[in-house]
C-alpha cells in the first residue's frame, strides 16, 4: 500500500515540523551554557539527544495509527511523539520544566507523557518494550480497537526485554509491532560491534513473526512496510519486527563530540538527509510547486514558533509542587 | 596524609582511572567491561586511557546487555578472574539486578566460602543537573541493604584512587559508587573541593573505615559523597557563628563504621545525617538508629538531611528544591538548638 498525495504531505509536514523542531531545542539548549558547557544551565538543562535525521521512521509508521493507538518511545522521541500528535505546545513547555507542560515540568524530554494520544517515553534502553506489549494485551481483552507501537533504538535489540517482549507478544498474537530506528549507533558503539547479526529483522525467525527490513532511512518504504505490519495486528494476526535503516545527524546528546565516528561519516550522512529528498519525490511525482512548498514548510515552522513562544512565556512550577502526584 | 612535595590535583574521574591501569598492570586477572568504557573512556570519564594501554582484549565495550554481562561477571570472577564492570547510572541496574543481588552477592555465602566473587561494579550517582528521575538517583540503600556486597562512595580523588584500588584486591564484590557532580566532567558542573593531591604510587583507603574530615565539639554531621561536601560548607558557615561541627565522610555505606559516628556523638551531644538518596528505609534512619542504640545522651534529637520520598523531578525548582544541601544542614541544627 502505497502513500497517497495527502500522507505524503503529511509525512513531509511532521518531517519540517520535527527537524525544525530540534533545530529550535538545540540552539535554545547552548543559552547559558557557554562559555562553559555545564548541563546544569540554561533554559533547558539535563541530557537532551535529539532526532534530526530519525524523521522518517517516525512519519512513515505513525501515518497509519490514530490517536487510540498506542506508542511508546525511547530516550529520544521527539520526532515519533510529534507524529504522533503530541501537544507540542505542552511537549515543549513539558521539555521546558514548565507548570503547563505536559507533566508539569516532573517528566522532562525523556518523560513525555500524552494519555489523550497514547503516547509515551522512558530513558531505560528497550523498557517501552514491555508495556506495548501490555497495552496490545489490555485491548485484547478488552476488545477495543487499536494497536501498540514500540520504537526502539537497534542497541536496545540485545536487550533481555526485546526477545521476551516478542515472544510474549508472539505466543499470545497481541496486535503490536516492534520499530527499530537503526541509526548505527548506540553512543559511542557501533552497530556491528555489538549486534552478532547484520540486520536484526532476522530475529522475527526465532520467534515466528514477519520480520522487514527498510534500507535508505526512506519514509515512503517505511509507510509501506508498517502498514502492512500494523494492518496485520488490527486484523488479530499478531505481532511483526521492522528495522528501518535511519541515521543521527546530530551527538548522541548535546555536547557528545564524536570522536567515535568516522571521519567524513556526518557530511556523507548530510548528502542523503530525507527531508530534501521527499521534496524531490514531491516535485518529480506530485506536482508539487515551489510556492506550495514554502507555504507548507512556513506552516509548520510556525507551529513550532508558537510552541516555543507558549514554553518561553509559561511560568515555572511552585517548587513545593514536587510534592504533589506522590503518596509519602 | 604526609605533605606532598608536589601537588598533583586529579578529579575523581582520573584517580579511578590510574587505579584501574595500576592494577591491571600487575594483575593480568583484571579487566574492564561496559558501555562505552573503551575507546570513548566511559561516560564519566573514569576509564579513559585504559583501552588505549591494554586494547580491546581486556578493556570491553559491551552491547546493551546488562543482564548478560553482569550475569558474565559473577562467572568470570567465579573462574578466577577480577572484572570490573561498569554500568553508567545506577538507576539502569533494574534491568540486571538479578545477578547482583541473587548471585554475585550470595555466590560465597551459599559455596560456604568455595566460591569468590571478586567484581567491581562501578556507577554513577546523584542529581541536581535536571536529568530527571531515571538518572539522578542515588540509591545508596538498595545496595547496602543486601548483604554479601560491600559498597563505597568517595567524595574526593585521594579516596576514590584508595578504595579503587582496594575494591579491585578485595575478594568480595564491590559497588564502587562515583557521584556525578563530583566526578569532575566539567558538563556535569564540578565540586572544587573533591578535586584533591593523589599520589602517583598505589594505596589503599580501607574499605569500611570512616574519616573525619572536620574536627568539632557542637554537632556531629555525618555523609557520604555529595553529603560530605554539604556537610563542609555548612561547618564553614557555621564556624562563622561560633558553632564547631565535626563532619564524618563514612566512604562505605557496607561495611557501615557505626564506632566512628558514635564516638563523635559522644563528645557532641548532637547528630545530623545528610544524604541524597530517598529518606525513609535509608542511610539516615540506619545512622541515628545506630546511635540511638548506644543510648548516648544527646542535647537534641537527631535531625536528618535527605530526599523527600518522591521520585526525582526534573524542572530545576523543583529538584533543587528537594536536594539536600548546607542550607538545610544549617536550618537543621538551628532547630536543635531551638530545642535544646
Ligand atoms: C538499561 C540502560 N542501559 C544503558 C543506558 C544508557 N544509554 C542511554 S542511550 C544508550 C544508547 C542507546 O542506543 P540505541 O538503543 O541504539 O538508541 P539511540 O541512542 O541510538 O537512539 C545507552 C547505552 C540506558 N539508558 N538504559
Amino acid at each position: 500500500m502505497k502513500p497517497n498525495r495527502n500522507q505524503k504531505l503529511w509525512m513531509y509536514e511532521q518531517m519540517h515540523t520535527s527537524r525544525y523542531f530540534e533545530e529550535c531545542i538545540e540552539k535554545i539548549y547552548m543559552e547559558g551554557k557557554s562559555p562553559a558547557f555545564n548541563m546544569a544551565n540554561g533554559p533547558i538543562p539535563g541530557e537532551m539527544h535529539l532526532s534530526n535525521g530519525q524523521e522518517p521512521c517516525a512519519v512513515g509508521v505513525c501515518a497509519h495509527l490514530d490517536a487510540e493507538d498506542i506508542v511508546t518511545s525511547t530516550h529520544r522521541p521527539h520526532h515519533v511523539a510529534i507524529a504522533k500528535g503530541v501537544d507540542l505546545d505542552r511537549m515543549t513547555a513539558e521539555i521546558f520544566g514548565k507548570k503547563s507542560g505536559l507533566s508539569g515540568g516532573r517528566g522532562g524530554h525523556m518523560h513525555i507523557f500524552d494519555a489523550d494520544v497514547n503516547f509515551s517515553c522512558s530513558g531505560i534502553i528497550a523498557e517501552g518494550m514491555g508495556p506495548a506489549v501490555g497495552a496490545a494485551l489490555s485491548r485484547h481483552l478488552q476488545k477495543k480497537a487499536g494497536v501498540a507501537v514500540a520504537f526502539i533504538g537497534e542497541g536496545a535489540a540485545n536487550q533481555g526485554a526485546f526477545h521476551e517482549s516478542i515472544n510474549l507478544a508472539a505466543v499470545w498474537k497481541l496486535p503490536v509491532v516492534f520499530v527499530i530506528e537503526d541509526n548505527a549507533w548506540g553512543i559511542s558503539v557501533a552497530k556491528n560491534t555489538s549486534t552478532a547479526i547484520e540486520h536484526n529483522d532476522a530475529r522475527a525467525a526465532a520467534y515466528g513473526i514477519p520480520g522487514h527490513f527498510v534500507p535508505d532511512n526512506d519514509p515512503l518504504a517505511i509507510f509501506e512496510v508498517a502498514g502492512k505490519a500494523i494492518d496485520r495486528a488490527r486484523r488479530g494476526e499478531g505481532p511483526s519486527l521492522i528495522e528501518i535503516e535511519t541515521f543521527r545527524l546530530a551527538g548522541h546528546f548535546m555536547g557528545d563530540a564524536e570522536g567515535y565516528r568516522p571521519k567524513g561519516e556526518k557530511d556523507a550522512l548530510y548528502a542523503r538527509d530525507p527531508i530534501p529528498k521527499m521534496r524531490q519525490h514531491l516535485i518529480d511525482e506530485e506536482n508539487w510547486s515551489e510556492e506550495q512548498d514554502q507555504e507548507l514548510v512556513h506552516r509548520a515552522h510556525k507551529r513550532v514558533d508558537l510552541a516555543i513562544q507558549f514554553a518561553r512565556d509559561s511560568e515555572y512550577p511552585a517548587p513545593e509542587e514536587a510534592m504533589e502526584q506522590v503518596f509519602v | 596524609m604526609t605533605v606532598a612535595t608536589k601537588e598533583r590535583k586529579l578529579t575523581i574521574a582520573r584517580a579511578m582511572a590510574e587505579s584501574i591501569a595500576q592494577e591491571m598492570r600487575t594483575d593480568e586477572r583484571v579487566f574492564v567491561m561496559g558501555e562505552d568504557i573503551g575507546p570513548l573512556g566511559g561516560v564519566f570519564g573514569n576509564t579513559r586511557g585504559l583501552h588505549d594501554e591494554f586494547g580491546s582484549e581486556r578493556v570491553r565495550d559491551t552491547p546493551i546487555s546488562e543482564t548478560a554481562f553482569m550475569g558474565a561477571a559473577v562467572g568470570a570472577a567465579s573462574d578466577g578472574m577480577r572484572p570490573i564492570v561498569e554500568l553508567m547510572f545506577v538507576d539502569f541496574f533494574g534491568v540486571c539486578f538479578d545477578a547482583i543481588y541473587n548471585l554475585m552477592a550470595k555466590n560465597t555465602y551459599f559455596s560456604g566460602g568455595n566460591v569468590q566473587v571478586p567484581v567491581v561494579l562501578m556507577t554513577s550517582t546523584g542529581g541536581g543537573y535536571s536529568d530527571a528521575g531515571q538518572h539522578s538517583q542515588c540509591l545508596h540503600a538498595t545496595f547496602a541493604h543486601l548483604p554479601g556486597m560491600k559498597v563505597v562512595a568517595p567524595s574526593n580523588a585521594y579516596d576514590a584512587k584508595g578504595l579503587m584500588t582496594a575494591a579491585i584486591r578485595d575478594n568480595n564484590p564491590v559497588i564502587f559508587m562515583f557521584h556525578k557532580a563530583l566526578q569532575g566532567m566539567g558538563w556535569l558542573g564540578t565540586e572544587k573541593d573533591a578535586i584533591v593531591h593523589v599520589p602517583e604510587e598505589t594505596y589503599t583507603v580501607p574499605i569500611g573505615k570512616a574519616a573525619v574530615v572536620r574536627e568539632g565539639t557542637d554537632v556531629t554531621i555525618v555523609g557520604i559523597t555529595s553529603g560530605v561536601h554539604h556537610g563542609i560548607k555548612a561547618a564553614r558557615k557555621l564556624a562563622e557563628r561560633g558553632v564547631s561541627a565535626e563532619v564524618i565522610d563514612l566512604r562505605s555505606l557496607v561495611p557501615l563504621d557505626r564506632e566512628t559516628v558514635i564516638e563523635s556523638v559522644r563528645k557532641t551531644g548532637r547528630l545530623i545525617v545528610v544524604d541524597e538518596d530517598y529518606q525513609s528505609y535509608g542511610l539516615t534512619s540506619e545512622i541515628i538508629c545506630s546511635v540511638a542504640e548506644q543510648g548516648i545522651p544527646l542535647k537534641a534529637a537527631p535531625q536528618r538531611v535527605a530526599y523527600p520520598d518522591i521520585p526525582i523531578p526534573f524542572t530545576r525548582p523543583m529538584e533543587q528544591w528537594a536536594l539536600p544541601s548546607a542550607d538545610k544542614i544549617i536550618a537543621a541544627y538551628e532547630l536543635m538548638e531551638k530545642n535544646t
